[in-house]
Order: structure tokens, then sequence, then C-alpha cells
């Protein structure tokens, strides 16, 4: 080998060492086709929710007697509902309100519980043992009835569910962050960093969150999934986003009067809740493989 | 030792690698050694350079995949170890060649009381009730200088010289043929290193062990070891008795090694530590290993493997320029002056 | 030891009181007139108010509030139902039967197939039992609950008609419920085993014990397993939680009079008392399995042992 190719091959260690973590997890991630796969079925999801106006054979509350309760056909993919209405235009549409609903609650929730999850786990001592105590409370309620307690409060609609969905999922969110920060708090650099007389915020915001982030990447995913199964429960047992909003777990709620005659119009909401959850979990589990390659092989 | 007898046991031209990520990490390239009933042998080597891997590979307990052996033989008594059945080596690990392993810390079971994890493995290879492997156990702990009132305690209630008493208690319950150390005191305190090599050392002679003692320190080489194998990145690059390396030691890694070693009757302001880093094991140079890094390196060391070569007794060397090593030895020595 | 349990069983009395704070507060901010509700759409303003102080309703919530607790944690007092002339704790202990029949065989099934799916997998990594395992698992936490059992109902109730479609009977009736809730424990159960599994397979201590000898089988269950099974029992108990959740919805889907379904319904009807107890009753059965599995932890794990009767003052400390 001659010098110059020594020389080369220092420098391309050299670029492989400024790789990021980012970049190597994104690699890592490429390589996992289920991981992929769900990623895809996610974006086409959005895709057909953003275009559904464009791409839906019928309106989604478009009236149609004749049809009513319909098979599941060419002229009607889906089958038809008891008013006649389409049900694959009503998936379509229907799904702007279940992934927003999905996402919108599972952010909040994660804001703030990142919030009171960085403050608490920083801070410790009072304002943690006082804020534990009472997520502690909050644990203690099963979910899905804190929930149903809440939307049954607020009243159904859009925004109000959103809420009843956030509340349950911000202690876990600031378990999580606390756990992670109360194990990276005693760490050196961060000495290291107090040394150079680094403000708290920037000291949690620059040093402690990078550092506690990919659990929580990996639980906002999965978390997607969750709310989701949990808005539709939510709606199904008659709160939440109702009916005649497309909303999927609305439309198993309107369709399960009639499910024994018409299974359809039950089969295929329920499926497509399947498939978004299914294509969350499968990026989340890849997510957390890449995060932590150990497990992986 | 009489030439003619084979020895215990001997490796040959073993080669293993790993598959990271797709890249093929070239572990142990081509390594061949040979050690007699009783005797110890140091491999000696920087961080990474392999040595924990042919241990492992002696035992047949490296993870498959990502690790896979390539080829080579390992006998002991005569035996291919690589090629008998995972049963036949079951009776073989424990039984006839056991490991002390690096760290302590995580090579106990912490849920398991540390007397049952001695007991156990006497119990499977011994053929006795559970009541005389416990007494045998208690034995052991005694042994090691533990009273035998602790075999119901967990690992967590025991210090870190204290489980690797207990790690080496494990290791010769059954008094094994073989001991493999590997790097036995580097995870403890200096003060208790020497305990530790201490009880090694002793038990080695009570029951009359072969011990592969894996380090990188070369003072606890000078102590316990007959023969010596500098190992660097995968290949022995100098092999000898313990005389040999030490009083002449011909490869410039091996010269390198005892440079970087403060010696007391010598003034030296600094140090002199081998520049550069252990080259990457997935991209090894097409030449000598050493080269990059190596003060008297050619062209030739560059485009070339070298071989292992016999110098004079049992030793031998890797390097082209080992038969002018005086010319080498009077050039480095000018550099510590 | 005990020492911990009874300081535990103490520290669920805030937990409960909390809860009461929590839950009562929710319901007085909704909307909606039990009174109202009480006397139907025929009742004149006039009637309604006087049935609201008659009810108490119209005091402050402050006042109120207290009034709440010191009914039930001083005279142990749920309350009476505003609708069924019925003690709200008679009304749960005649409900709870179905719900811990359910919760019960749930939790068994989770157990009993989860763990040795995740095992299964983790032994056989990458293999082709490892992905069957996966698979299913990925969907079992997929599928909505209600609406698996929406289509086993469809299939072995109305198709075959092998078992009954809704209610309550023999233990028939509880298969499909059963098997529509504890489908997602288990699979989260198969998931968490494997990889607390493959996580401790890889541990230096499993080395060890192959170094020693053992069979893969002995590495296997005397040391890998003891030691997946710590995280596992987290799981386990949270699971416990999710099948108390699950079972609102199932019980409503099955038409089975359990404490969700009462606590459901009383919140749709607003009968307060019933919906507070309800929610208070659930949250002391949590909080009791929560207690359980540490007690368990202590069990499996001599490390948290030491722990709790080393340094008893920061237990809370443990929780991470």
């Amino acid at each position: 080998m001659t010098d110059s190719m020594a020389v080369a091959k220092g420098a391309t260690m050299e670029r492989k060492k400024k790789e990021s973590q980012f970049s190597l997890v994104m690699k890592r991630l490429a390589k996992n086709r289920l991981a992929m796969a769900g990623l895809c079925i996610t974006l086409l999801l959005f895709l057909l929710a953003l275009l559904s106006p464009v791409i839906m054979p019928y309106a989604y509350d478009e009236l149609n007697m004749i049809d009513r309760f319909a098979k599941p056909s060419l002229r009607h993919l889906c089958g038809a509902d008891e008013m006649g209405r389409d049900i694959f235009s009503r998936l379509l549409y229907g799904a702007r309100w279940s992934l927003a609903l999905g996402f919108l609650a599972t952010i909040i929730s994660t804001a703030i519980g990142m919030v009171i999850g960085s403050v608490v786990g920083y801070f410790g001592g009072t304002v943690d043992t006082v804020v534990m105590r009472f997520i502690d409370i909050l644990q203690a309620i099963p979910g899905i009835l804190l929930a149903i307690a809440i939307s049954a409060c607020l009243g159904s609609g859009f925004a109000n569910t959103i809420i009843a969905l956030s509340i349950g999922g911000i202690p876990m969110t600031v378990r999580l962050l606390r756990g992670s920060i109360m194990g990276v708090r005693k760490m050196e650099y961060l000495e290291a960093a107090q040394t150079i007389n680094c403000s708290v915020p920037r000291l949690i915001v620059r040093h402690i969150l990078p550092n506690s982030i990919s659990p929580i990447i990996v639980s906002v995913t999965m978390g997607i999934g969750n709310t989701i199964l949990m808005a539709a429960s939510l709606s199904y047992i008659g709160l939440g986003v109702q009916p005649p909003t497309p909303e999927w777990g609305a439309m198993l709620s309107a369709g399960r009067t009639y499910m024994r005659d018409y299974p359809h119009m039950v089969l295929f909401p329920g499926i497509a809740i399947a498939l978004v959850v299914l294509s969350l979990n499968m990026l989340g589990d890849g997510l957390r493989d890449a995060m932590d390659p150990k497990l992986k092989k | 030792m009489e030439k003619s007898r084979a020895p215990f046991i001997e490796v040959k031209n073993l080669k293993v690698h790993y598959t990271s990520e797709g890249r093929v990490i070239h572990a142990v390239n081509d390594v061949s050694f040979s050690l007699n009933k009783g005797e110890t042998l140091g491999l000696v080597g920087e961080t990474g350079a392999g040595k924990t891997t042919i241990a492992k590979s002696v035992l047949r307990i490296l993870p498959q995949p990502p690790a896979e052996v390539e080829g080579g033989e390992i006998f002991l008594e005569g035996k291919d170890l690589l090629k008998l059945s995972e049963d036949e080596m079951r009776k073989i690990r424990g039984r006839k060649i056991a490991m002390i392993f690096q760290d302590p810390m995580t090579a106990l079971n912490p849920v398991m009381r540390v007397g049952k994890q001695i007991a156990e493995g006497i119990a499977l290879h011994e053929k006795i009730s559970a009541k005389e492997a416990e007494e045998k156990a208690k034995k052991m702990l005694e042994m090691v200088g533990i009273p035998a009132s602790r075999y119901r305690d967990y690992p967590h209630q025991f210090s870190g010289g204290m489980k690797q008493r207990v790690v080496i208690a494990m290791a010769l319950s059954c008094s094994p043929d073989l001991l493999l150390a590997d790097e036995p005191t580097t995870a403890l305190d200096v003060t208790i290193q020497a305990q530790v090599l201490d009880i090694i050392k002793n038990l080695q002679k009570e029951f009359e062990t072969s011990m592969i003692m894996i380090t990188h320190d070369l003072g606890i080489v000078a102590e316990v070891c007959d023969n010596v194998a500098v190992i660097y990145a995968g290949e022995v690059v100098e092999y000898g008795s313990r005389e040999e390396i030490f009083d002449n030691p011909l490869h410039p890694y091996t010269i390198g090694l005892f440079g970087s070693l403060p010696d007391i009757n010598s003034d030296v302001e600094r140090l002199s530590p081998i520049a550069g880093m252990p080259p990457d094991a997935a991209n090894l140079p097409a030449g000598c290993a050493f080269s990059p890094r190596c003060p008297y390196a050619d062209e030739k060391c560059k485009s070339a493997p070298v071989g292992l070569e016999r110098m004079e007794g049992t030793h031998c060397c890797r390097c082209i320029h080992s038969r002018s090593a005086d010319k080498i030895k009077a050039k480095a020595a000018e550099k510590v002056c | 030891m005990w020492k911990y349990v009874v300081k535990r069983l103490l520290w669920m009395i805030p937990v409960l009181l909390g809860i009461a704070v929590v839950i009562f507060t929710i319901m007085y901010f909704c909307p909606g007139d039990p009174a109202a509700a009480i006397l139907g759409n025929s009742a004149t303003p006039a009637a309604i108010e006087a049935k609201r102080i008659e009810m108490g309703l119209d005091r402050p919530y402050l006042v109120r509030l207290l009034d709440y607790l010191n009914q039930v944690f001083l005279h142990f007092d749920l309350g009476t139902s505003y609708f069924q002339n019925q003690s709200v704790m008679s009304g749960i202990l005649y409900r709870l039967p179905y719900t811990i029949t359910i919760a019960v065989i749930c939790m068994l099934l989770q157990i009993l197939i989860g763990t040795p799916l995740g095992i299964t997998a983790a032994v056989h990594q990458n293999g082709i039992a490892d992905r069957i395992c996966m698979v299913i698992a990925l969907a079992g936490v997929s599928i909505p609950g209600f609406w698996l059992a929406m289509m086993l109902v469809l299939l072995f109730a109305v198709r075959l008609g092998w078992l009954p479609p809704y209610g309550v009977g023999g233990i028939q009736y509880f298969i499909l419920p059963c098997i529509a809730n504890a489908f997602a424990g288990i699979a989260s159960q198969a998931r968490q085993t494997r990889s607390s599994m493959l996580e401790v397979i890889r541990s230096d201590y499993i080395v060890t014990a192959r170094a020693k000898g053992l069979s893969e089988r002995e590495i296997l269950y005397k040391h890998a397993l003891p030691n997946a099974l710590i995280p596992i029992i987290t799981v386990v108990g949270n699971g416990m939680g999710m099948m108390l959740g699950g079972t609102v919805v199932i019980e409503s889907v099955f038409s089975i009079p359990g404490i969700g379904m009462y606590t459901t319904s009383a919140i749709n009807n607003r009968d307060y008392p019933v919906v507070m107890g309800g929610v208070l009753f659930l949250g002391a059965l949590f909080s009791l399995i929560m207690l359980l599995v540490d007690v368990i932890y202590a069990y499996v794990d001599p490390r948290i042992k030491a722990q709790y009767e080393g340094q008893q003052k920061s237990w809370k400390r443990r929780k991470k």
C-alpha cells in the first residue's frame, strides 16, 4: 500500500466517524424491509387521505337509496352502508379523521409529557415527588376509562376527543423521559457542560434531551397506533367523534346494528384501522431496532 | 520438555472472522501455537487484537453468527475440537477446559446464588449427588479465600475482587486440564490484582493445570508465563519462551510494547508509545499488518504478507527485518536516550 | 419485606384519595343534570330545581367533594345509584365476578401462551418460527379488540352457530370475550418476552454458563429465563391494567353486565355515584395488582429484595 493510499484510507475513516448518529439510524432503518413497508403504507395512507376528494369514487356523504347495503362489487369496492353511501369513499375520507386524531393526540401528549418529564427529571426533589405522585394517581385509572370519563365530560367532537386522548398518554411520556434523564443526569459530560456555565434550559435541550430522545421517538410511533385504537374504541361506545363523521371507529359503531346481515359494513373499517396501526407498529419496531442495534443479529 | 511428545494442546492455522452490518472483520488470521501439559502460555497484545476470540474458539463458545471459524484445527490430546459434535464438546467444556472471564461484574448470573453457580458445573461433570456437589463448591469457595458461609449469597452482595474469585473457583471446580484466563485481573483494583494472580498461580500448581493467560500486562507475563505469543491484528507476530521474548525481543511491535513500559532503572524523560492506531480489522493492510505504524517499514514490508520465521530455539518472529534486529534495537535505544 | 408491603398498602390511601378527587372533578364538570335525567323529559324546571336541592347538587364544588370523600373514606360508603335503588358497593360486588373471570382468564392466556411464544421466537431468532410468532404478535397488537370481538361473533356465533353471540351464562359465554380481549395481551407478552430473552441471551453470564458445559436447554431455562422474566413481570402487571380497561369495551360488545359496563353506562346516564365508585374500585384493584407485581419482583430478583429490605427509606427512588 502506498503512502497516498494510506492517507486516503485515513480520510475515509475520519469521514466514517463524522457520520451522524441520525444518518446511521436511517441507514439501518432503510435495510429493514418490514419497517420500510410500514413507512410506505403510512405515507400512502396520508397521501390517500389528503387526495381523497380527488380520488373518491363518490362523495363521502352522497346518499343513494337504491344501493342501500350493497355488497362489495366493482360499483362499490367495499359495499355501501344503510343509506347507500359508498364505504370505500368514506374510508378514504375518514382516514383524515383517524390519522389526525392519532397523530395530534400523541404529539400533544408527548410534547406536554416531555416538558413535565424533563423538568421533573432534571430538578428532582420535591417537584419530582409531587408530580410523580400525581402521575401515579392518573396511571392507577385504566386509560380507556379515563378517556371515556373525560370525553363524557367534554362532550363529543374532534377537539374534545383529542384532549381526552392526550391526557391519558402524558403519564407514560413523563415516566419515560424522567427515567432516561435520571439515567444521564449523573453523567460527567453534564458536569462538564455545567463547568462552562451552560444555562439550565440549554443544558436540558442541548445535552439531556438528545440523549433520551430515541425511546421517545419509538414510543411516539407506537403511541400513534395505540391512540388510533383508543379513539376507535371511544367512538364505538358512543363517545368521541360521532357519526355521520366517517371516522373509522364511528363507522364501526354505526355498522354494528347491521353486522349480522351485512358484515361488510364492519369488516372494512376494521381492516383499515388494523392496517394503519400495523404499519405504524412495523415502523416503530424498525426504529427501535435501528436505534438499539445490539438487539439486531 | 521432550521434543518427541505431542503437545497437550495445539492450535493450527486458526482463522476466525465476524460479520457486522455487511462488513467482514478478520479477528483471527492464521494463528498457530502449542502448549505442553502444566505450562503457561501468555497471549499478549492490545485490546481488539483477537486474543479473546482465540480463547473462545478453543472452547467453541463464540456467538455464531456473527462469528465464524473459517478454518484451522485445535487439537486437545490429539483430538480436533473443531470436529467434535456439540454433545462431545459439552463434556469438554468446564471439565477439561475452563475459562476465567474478563469482567467479573457481568460474568455471574445475578439471580442465582453464587454457591449454586459453582455447584452446578460440579454436579454436571462429576456425577455426584447435589449434596456432595454443594460440599465441593463450599471447599472451592474456601480455597479462593471466601468463607463457605457465603454459599447462599447472591453476586450483588460481593465486591468485584470477590466476584472474580468466585469465577475462578467456578473455573477450577472440576480441576480442568486447561485453563483459559482472559485478562482475569484487568477489571480489578491494583491491590486486588496481585491477590487474584496469586490464587490462580497456586491453584494452577496444585491441580497441574495448563494455562493460556490472555493479558496486555507484560508484568503478569513475566510473573506467570513460560512461553509468550505476541498477537497483533489477529496474527502471532512473535513467539518464544519468556526469556527469549523479554531478553531479546525481535519484532518492532514487541520492542514497542517494551518501550511503552516505564522502567525504574533507566532515566528517561518520556515513555515512547507506539505511534498510530491498531489497523481496522475489516480492512487489513496488504503487507505486514504492523507496517503502517512501524518506524522501520519499507516498501517491501507494505507490499507482501510476511511469514512467521523461526529464529533460534523456539523463538519465531514475523518480520523481514528481524535478522537485523540488533540494528533496530540500537536505533530504539538511541531514540529513548 | 413486610414493612415494605405495609408501606405500599398505606401509600394506596393517598392514591385512592387522588383518584376520587380527579374523577369527582371530571364528573363535576360534566354537562347534563342528573336531576333532570331522573325526572325525565316532562319535569318542570321547578321540580328539577327541587330535586337538585334534595340531592345536594346545588351545593358548591368543595363542599360536595369533601362530603363525598368523607362518605367514602371515613364511612366506607360508595353511595347509592341515582337510578337503581341499590348501593354502589353491592352493585359492584354483584358485577365483580364477571369482570374478574374475564380478566383472570385473559391474564392466564397471556402468560401461558405469550411467554412460550416469545421464548420460541427468541431461541430461533430470525428463523421461520420466529417470523411466524412475530407476525402473529404484530397483528395482535394492531387489531382493535372490539373489532376482533365482532369478527369472532360473526364467524363462531352467526355463521357457525357454535357459541352464543352475547350475554352471560355458562362457560361457553366467556370463550369469545376472553379470546378477543386476550389476543392483544398475548401478542404484547410474546413481543416483550422475545426482546427480553434476546437481550439476556447476549449477556456474559450466559457465556459463563455455556463455558461450564451446560446444555443449551439448561442454559435457557436455568439461566436465561429467570433473568428475562424480570422485565416481563412489569409487562404482566401493566397488561393486567390493560385487561381491566379492555373489559370495559369488551363487556359492551358482548353485553356482559360487568363493572366496565356498569361504569360506562353510568357515565352516559350521569349516575355519578356509580361512575366514581366504579373507577375507584378499578383503581384500587389495579394498585393492588401493581403491589403484587412489585412483591413478585423481589422474589425473582434478589437485588431488588435487598433494596427493599436494606434502604426502605428510599424505596420510591427504585422506580427509576
